[in-house]
């Protein structure tokens, strides 16, 4: 089963005004839409919902679904801004129309490849999939850069992600090779890093390139 | 071989004699090399460019046991296929200089890291002595070492040492006669990386320094100058290497450097087992707090300050430009030696012109002389052992990693903070520093900014003297500089096209400098600043003569007294910008001259102080920046450094005059 996109924005508004924002119900005219709007046809046909008058009740299966696609439409802005470095406005119009391509498993890919987000970039709430909870259980912390470290946190080197060559030849002389156990000692103003008995120091930008297994 | 060992004989031996045995120190910056170096060789040390490079290399001799050898302290290298110009350098020798022995010096608390090299070294089919240094360190954080059966498992020797303790000096110098270059061990690789090492290996037929197994690795790993190498050495089989390995290189695109580095890991975790044991909880030393103190902004910062405070005000500026200077200036030359000098040179020569040349207003001995060895070498000589304790004290990179986010905006990165604090000793010896900066873009803006807002310690010294007479005089010109670096570098920055590199680090551990490291190394910087200044000075004294006698000097100063006129200065100030193009220092004695007659009030100083600063980098500079950057960026540069300069007195003065400031 496969919702149409606008069927799918219904649910999410839905999901955010009543799941977030804790009120009952939604009003026809606040997500734009009349009572024989094909989209709300579609809906109440699934019974996702249903129609009372001008106002939209959740059923419980509608509330699955919605909790579902709003998932995707924030793993999308994810997916958008740390992988695709997309921001700001088109970023969002790109999530919007990329949401709708992460079903069918496509969301458990993308939702591993993140290592599982709990908030989306505008800082709210992803709603865990089976997926996350699996990780969680498994007690696979997954990979991170190390700019994700907390000063004082250990963990070791998964990779090292880097365009430059000589760089990482560099890194790897210094001892930063994967398999290595590393500290991460301070983040401002600079990071500085601890692999065995050697510190680092890096930038930011340098920071990012160095994943960490925690 | 025979040949090779010849060629190299006549190219770099410098002694006579008849067999010299080389030694060449080798390993990664900060393991105790330079200290090694000092203990193994006397006080016959000579320290030289590395050829076409502005890489420092020592060479000493020791005799031990009656026979002669000549030590070579190479640059730091963390590997033999190098990336900086200090390791290509350190390479270069191992390569060309073929020496009879290399010590790598490691550093115990890093054995699994460093060792990398050491398995790189043997496997080049070098003689290889091993040193283990900082054991002391290592054992008062509870690592332990088997020295023993560490060399039995690379079967080459290995000695445990604390070189800044003198521990293990003797044992050194002992194995570096009785070393016995013909066993090692042979480490391999996995099946396949070793097929595809012998593919390559086996189409080498030319004579090598290096093992054809440790060319070919170099060959995969990429390695131009190799390249180069093997093209000339193989002739006619040249192109049919060049195109094995190509074909090998992409076969192995994906993570080449990334496969060899942990092999090489897996092999020296194997070495390790049974050698090393490390303690169950790890030690903090004191270093390591006062390292955590030095990074942290919250108590970094203040300790920058106190450390400028005494180091650069208070021993540079008070002591070297003050008391030093009365001393060597006022007692010595004006008490004694230019008296004594003019009585004997008009007793001598009679012609006045000659007179003049020698001990006159700008004499060689009353001006030049007593410049150079009264009040620069005073200066100079207290900021280099300033600048020599920080270096030994591991405090630079700390302090680079602290200012490296105001640096990306100014388009430079923390590295850049080693030439810009070296620069308030002597710019011309920062600009050729600023070589080790990675991308053309970062060395031009920090060219500029060397040549326009930094100060160099003899002319900072003079105007600190000159301004700390008048209180709000010295605060307006340091923020004038600070500011103008700020701007400059920001604009510059933005619009000089290219990115900046990112910055990374070692960090050494912190130390206390040791008094005899530190004494050679403000000598050496001592003796080539001397030997640069000095002919200078005394050029300088000429010409100002020459410009005196053929009235050409005034003349100048007419024609510059509408300028002067413009920043609200008196006509003779004129005189310290003459003097100035030919050393900024010798501008700023020069206006210390006319202040000291009681010429400028607190405003006049201030906007010749900072017109000085801003002004003309010396002669000296200016080649340097010709050298380095090719006559274009530094005509260019040097256009924009006068045009700022007056520019910015201009309008100081205007500010001052309007604000009423310092009136």
């Amino acid at each position: 089963m496969k919702l149409t996109e606008k069927a799918e924005e219904i649910l999410e508004s839905m999901w955010i005004a009543i799941e977030e924002e804790g009120r009952g119900f939604v009003d026809l005219d606040s997500v734009e839409v009349t009572a024989d709007d094909p989209a709300v046809r579609e809906l109440t046909g699934h019974a996702f919902v249903e129609l009372k008058g001008e106002r939209i009740h959740f059923r419980p299966e509608g509330r699955a679904e919605g909790e579902k696609t709003i998932r995707r439409h924030r793993l999308a802005e994810r997916l958008m801004m740390d992988v695709l470095n997309i921001r700001g406005d088109n970023a969002e119009i790109k999530a919007c129309q990329f949401e709708h391509l992460l079903n069918e498993g496509v969301d458990v890919k993308v939702c591993t490849m993140l290592n599982h987000p709990t908030t989306c970039p505008h800082g709210k709430r992803i709603p865990p999939g089976e997926c996350c909870e699996e990780a969680a259980s498994r007690g696979d912390l997954g990979v991170v850069p190390l700019t994700e470290l907390k000063s004082g946190e250990e963990g070791e080197i998964a990779y090292i992600l880097t365009e430059d060559n000589k760089k990482m030849q560099k890194l790897m002389a210094m001892g930063v090779l994967p398999g290595n156990q590393i500290v991460l000692m301070q983040a401002f103003p600079s990071y500085i890093f601890r692999v065995g008995y050697s510190e680092f120091a890096i930038d930011t930008a340098m920071a990012r390139e160095i994943f960490v297994r925690r | 071989m025979d040949e090779a060992a010849s060629r190299s004989h006549q190219a770099v031996n410098h002694s006579a004699n008849s067999r010299v045995r080389k030694v060449a120190l080798v390993g990664n910056p900060n393991v105790g090399k330079s200290v090694l170096f000092n203990a193994l060789t006397g006080a016959y040390v000579t320290v030289s460019n590395y050829p076409g490079t502005s890489v420092e290399v020592s060479r000493g001799s020791a005799t031990i046991d009656g026979v002669k050898c000549e030590i070579i302290d190479t640059p730091g290298m963390y590997a033999i296929l190098p990336i900086t110009e200090e390791e290509r350098v350190a390479r270069e020798i191992l390569l060309n200089e073929s020496p009879d022995l290399i010590i790598h010096v490691i550093d115990a608390r890093n054995l699994e890291r460093m060792l990398t090299m050491t398995l790189q070294l043997i496997e080049a089919g070098l003689p290889v002595l091993l040193v283990v240094n900082i054991m002391d360190e290592a054992e008062r954080m509870g690592i332990g070492i088997d020295i023993g059966l560490l060399s039995e498992k690379l079967g080459i020797p290995v000695i445990g040492a604390a070189t800044a303790k003198k521990r293990g000096v003797v044992e050194i110098r002992r194995a570096i006669i009785s070393h016995d270059s013909k066993r090692h061990a042979v480490f391999g690789y996995s099946r396949r990386l070793e097929k595809d090492i012998d593919e390559i290996a086996s189409a080498l037929n030319g004579e090598y320094h290096l093992s054809t197994k440790s060319l070919a690795l170099l060959l995969l790993q990429g390695d131009d100058e190799v390249a180069a190498l093997v093209n000339a050495s193989e002739g006619a089989q040249a192109v049919s290497v060049a195109e094995k390995v190509k074909a090998k290189r992409f076969e192995r695109r994906e993570s080449f450097h990334m496969d060899l580095s942990m092999e090489r890991k897996g092999i020296v975790h194997g070495l390790l087992d049974g050698v090393i044991t490390f303690p169950d909880k790890r030690r903090v030393t004191m270093a390591e707090r006062l390292s955590t103190l030095c990074v942290r902004p919250l108590t970094g910062v203040p300790i920058l300050l106190v450390v400028l405070y005494f180091g650069l005000y208070k021993f540079v500026g008070g002591f070297g430009a003050g008391t030093l200077v009365d001393l060597l200036e006022k007692k010595l030359f004006e008490g004694f030696i230019s008296p004594w000098a003019i009585t004997a040179v008009k007793a001598i020569v009679p012609w006045e012109i000659i007179q003049e040349l020698i001990v006159g207003e700008y004499g060689i001995i009353t001006l030049g002389l007593r410049y150079a060895v009264g009040i620069i070498l005073p200066i100079v000589a207290t900021f280099f052992l300033f600048f020599s304790i920080l270096e030994d004290s591991g405090y630079f990179p700390r302090l680079a990693l602290l200012v490296d986010r105001i640096f990306k905006k100014i388009g430079l990165t923390g590295r850049a903070v080693i030439p810009m604090v070296l620069g308030f000793g002597c710019d011309t010896m920062a600009t050729m520093v600023t070589r080790t900066l990675e991308t053309v873009r970062e060395r031009i803006i920090a060219t500029l900014l060397l040549a326009l807002a930094i100060p160099c310690s003899a002319q900072l010294g003079v105007i600190l003297a000159l301004l700390s007479k008048a209180p709000g005089a010295l605060l307006v010109w340091s923020v004038c500089l600070l500011l103008i670096f700020l701007v400059v570098g920001f604009l510059t920055a933005r619009l000089m096209p290219g990115e900046t590199p990112m910055f990374y680090m070692e960090l050494p551990p912190m130390r206390l400098p040791q008094f005899s490291n530190i004494l050679t190394k403000t000598y050496t910087r001592m003796q080539w600043y001397f030997m640069e200044i000095l002919p200078l000075f005394i050029l300088a004294s000429v010409l100002l003569w020459l410009g005196k006698i053929t009235h050409f000097f005034e003349t100048a100063v007419d024609a510059m007294s509408p300028l002067m006129a413009a920043l609200g200065l008196p006509r003779e100030v004129a005189v310290a910008f003459i003097f100035g193009f030919f050393r900024r220092d010798y501008g700023a004695a020069g206006l210390y001259d006319l202040q000291t007659k009681g010429g400028l009030d607190a405003r006049q100083l201030t906007v010749a102080a900072v017109t000085l600063t801003l002004f003309i980098p010396c002669v000296a500079q200016f080649l340097i920046m010709k050298k380095e950057r090719g006559w274009k960026v530094a005509t260019t540069i040097g256009l924009f450094v006068s045009g700022f300069a007056f520019g910015s007195g201009w309008m100081l003065n205007k500010f001052l005059l309007v604000t009423g400031i310092l009136s």
